[in-house]
């Protein structure tokens, strides 16, 4: 009897134990994105700019040049990495506290100037790497370390929805919101990741791709719950599907 | 030979950068260094290089970690709160052993404080305002010609010690308009195994200052580091001695202060009194054997700087009690006056 390989781990994956918690989105999502460069064939053409957050260690994963930014700083070095290397595939892959609070400012004139980059953000209304404090995406009434009795948008503000927001700039040519709390929706987030990547190839400039995101550990769900959590709590108020998309021009 | 031009003190620091071989220049906009980023914007799109205005100092310092992680010869520049912002990046690129040149051409403090020129960032420059145990070189030209010749050397000595190298001048300085000589083009491109452009064909690179697991990793590191600012206090310390060979007193002085400092020298000698000025370049490392040895020779050391005493500390530290020394100090953009130099050394006779 041959045997027939069907299923492989990406090239773009480095054969590693992960430091994730069991159910942990981030872990979806680094898989989704190897498997995307291999397809694209950008293994050795990609850098990727590591954030502060759980996911700080993605270089360890991704088997790619990897470079750390501060807290919140990814897309100025992101920034900075194409400016030195324009053919090169530069990825920003950023959590919701360092790219909707402290690195706002970054995230919208990156956009803004149109970098020619590709931001994954990975939104788990939560702050998972300092253990579960309120993100700007935490969930209205969501309890945290820093919201024991529950986030008042009255005294903190309502979650920020960055799609949106980034929506309003003329820049970008492609906003994307997806979700990773099923099978469906991780193919649909595969596929969007793929054009973020494909319109950097393409010369078209900056795309952002937001993938609500579990964190069973400081929500304090099982995994299967936790999935469950970002299709009822967080999809009414984040809506998936695209925002921008640069009109093909023949 | 190249002839001398008259050109302002921030013009000549970019031209010069740009001789060196600076390719990407990242700031954003503060008084009294807008000539730098003004000239850096018209320049760098005709000679191929990239300038960006960024939205923040944050934003510029973190996008020449970017540039400089990816390999380039990077700069930035500011002035004092402008500096104040800018020590995280600082930090982080020390941590990962990333070289830049970083300018602060400073102004009076604390704040907001003035718009004319100072030397109150002193502390914050030579002993680092970001966390941890880093350095930065920190060079410091005392008039125009200096500010050309420093700045190239500033690329070389960061790519050579992966180090950021700061040149620390001030508004007067960058204001001024004196002939110089600007360096003829002449890129010593270093080798940058380390820097990330794509892994083709090799193991991945990574550019990081995180540095958790082994346990004894970071540990491991911060002696690397220790090691590496030895060397450099053993290779790159600079200084000026001037008219100090029968000095019966000593002016220790730097950048602006210094200039001022000179011409009291000049004018004591007129008057018969032996007295020379010893001038740091290098402000980190400080020469702290050169001004000791000088120290011994004299009856009396006089500090005249902008601040309440910055360097001041690294001249008694030098001096290391084998002399008496004095200070004057001028405060929040004043500059000190050569009467009144020249009365106090007068005073010691
Ligand atoms: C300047 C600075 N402030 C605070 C921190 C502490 N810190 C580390 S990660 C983090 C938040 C991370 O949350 P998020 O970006 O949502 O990523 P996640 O871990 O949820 O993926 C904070 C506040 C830091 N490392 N640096
Ligand atoms: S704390 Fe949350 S975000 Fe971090 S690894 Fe665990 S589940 Fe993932
Ligand atoms: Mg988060």
């Amino acid at each position: 009897m041959s045997e027939e390989l069907i299923y492989t781990r990406p090239e773009s994956l480095r054969e590693r134990k992960t430091h994730y918690c069991p159910g942990c989105g981030h872990g979806i999502v680094h898989k989704l994105l190897a498997e995307v460069m291999d397809e694209l064939g950008i293994r050795e053409e990609t850098i990727i700019i590591a954030p502060v957050g759980c996911s700080v260690l993605i270089y360890d994963y991704i088997n790619a040049d990897g470079i750390e930014a501060a807290h919140g700083r990814a897309p100025a070095v992101a920034t900075g990495v194409k400016r030195v290397h324009p053919d090169k595939i530069v990825i920003s892959y950023q959590g919701d506290g360092d790219l909707l609070a402290i690195g706002t400012g970054e995230t919208i004139h990156a956009a803004n100037r149109g970098e020619n980059i590709s931001v994954i953000f990975v939104n788990n209304a939560i702050y998972g790497m300092t253990g579960g404090q309120m993100a700007p995406t935490t969930m209205s009434d969501q309890i945290t370390k820093t919201t024991p009795y529950g986030r008042n948008v009255q005294d903190v503000g309502y979650p920020i929805r960055a799609c949106e927001m980034l929506n309003t700039l003329a820049a970008p040519v492609y906003i994307e919101r997806t979700s990773i709390h099923d099978v469906k929706n991780i193919r649909k987030t595969k596929k969007a990741i793929k054009k973020a990547l494909q319109n950097q190839m393409d010369g078209k400039g900056y795309s952002f791709v937001e993938v609500l995101s579990t964190c069973p550990t400081n929500w304090g769900v099982a995994p299967v719950k936790a999935a469950k959590w970002v299709e009822t709590a967080m999809v009414p108020y984040y809506p998936l599907g695209v925002f921008r998309e640069e009109k093909e021009t023949v | 030979m190249s002839k001398s031009v008259l050109m302002k003190g921030n013009e000549v620091l970019a031209e010069a950068a740009i001789r060196a071989g600076c390719t990407h220049y990242f700031g954003y906009p503060i008084t009294p260094q807008n000539e730098i980023p003004a000239y850096m914007s018209k320049e760098m799109p005709k000679r191929g290089g990239c300038f960006l205005q960024a939205e923040s100092e944050i934003a510029a310092i973190n996008m020449v970690f970017g540039a400089s992680g990816a390999g380039a010869r990077v700069m930035t520049s500011s002035s004092s709160p402008g500096l104040s912002l800018k020590q995280e990046g600082i930090s982080y690129l020390a941590g990962a052993e990333l070289p830049c040149v970083v300018v602060n051409m400073m102004r009076g403090g604390p704040g907001l404080g003035g718009i004319a020129g100072s030397q109150a960032d002193y502390f914050q420059a030579t002993r680092g305002g970001g966390n941890g145990d880093y350095r930065t070189i920190v060079l410091a030209p005392g008039n125009v010609q200096e500010i050309a010749d420093l700045t190239v050397q500033a690329f070389d000595l960061a790519d050579k010690y992966r180090m950021v190298v700061m040149i620390l001048g001030d508004g007067y300085l960058g204001q001024m308009s004196e002939p110089v000589i600007l360096p003829e083009p002449d890129v010593k491109p270093v080798p940058k195994p380390w820097a990330v452009s794509g892994a083709k064909g090799r193991e991945p690179n990574k550019v990081m200052s995180l540095r958790l697991t082994p346990d004894d990793y970071l540990e491991k590191h911060n002696i690397h580091l220790q090691e590496l600012y030895k060397k450099v206090e053993g290779e790159v310390t600079q200084s000026e001695a001037y008219m100090t060979d029968d000095a019966d007193y000593l002016i220790v002085s730097y950048g602006t202060s210094s200039r001022i400092a000179r011409k009291a020298v000049k004018m004591l000698r007129n008057e018969g009194v032996k007295v020379g000025l010893f001038r740091p370049v290098t402000l980190w490392p400080f020469p702290m054997k050169e001004l000791h040895d000088l120290s011994k020779k004299v009856k009396k050391v006089l500090t005249v700087e902008m601040s309440a005493g910055q360097m001041l500390e690294d001249v008694n530290i030098a001096v290391n009690g084998v002399t008496e020394v004095d200070f004057l100090g001028k405060l929040g953009g004043a500059l000190p006056e050569a009467n009144e130099i020249v009365k106090i050394v007068k005073s010691y006779g």
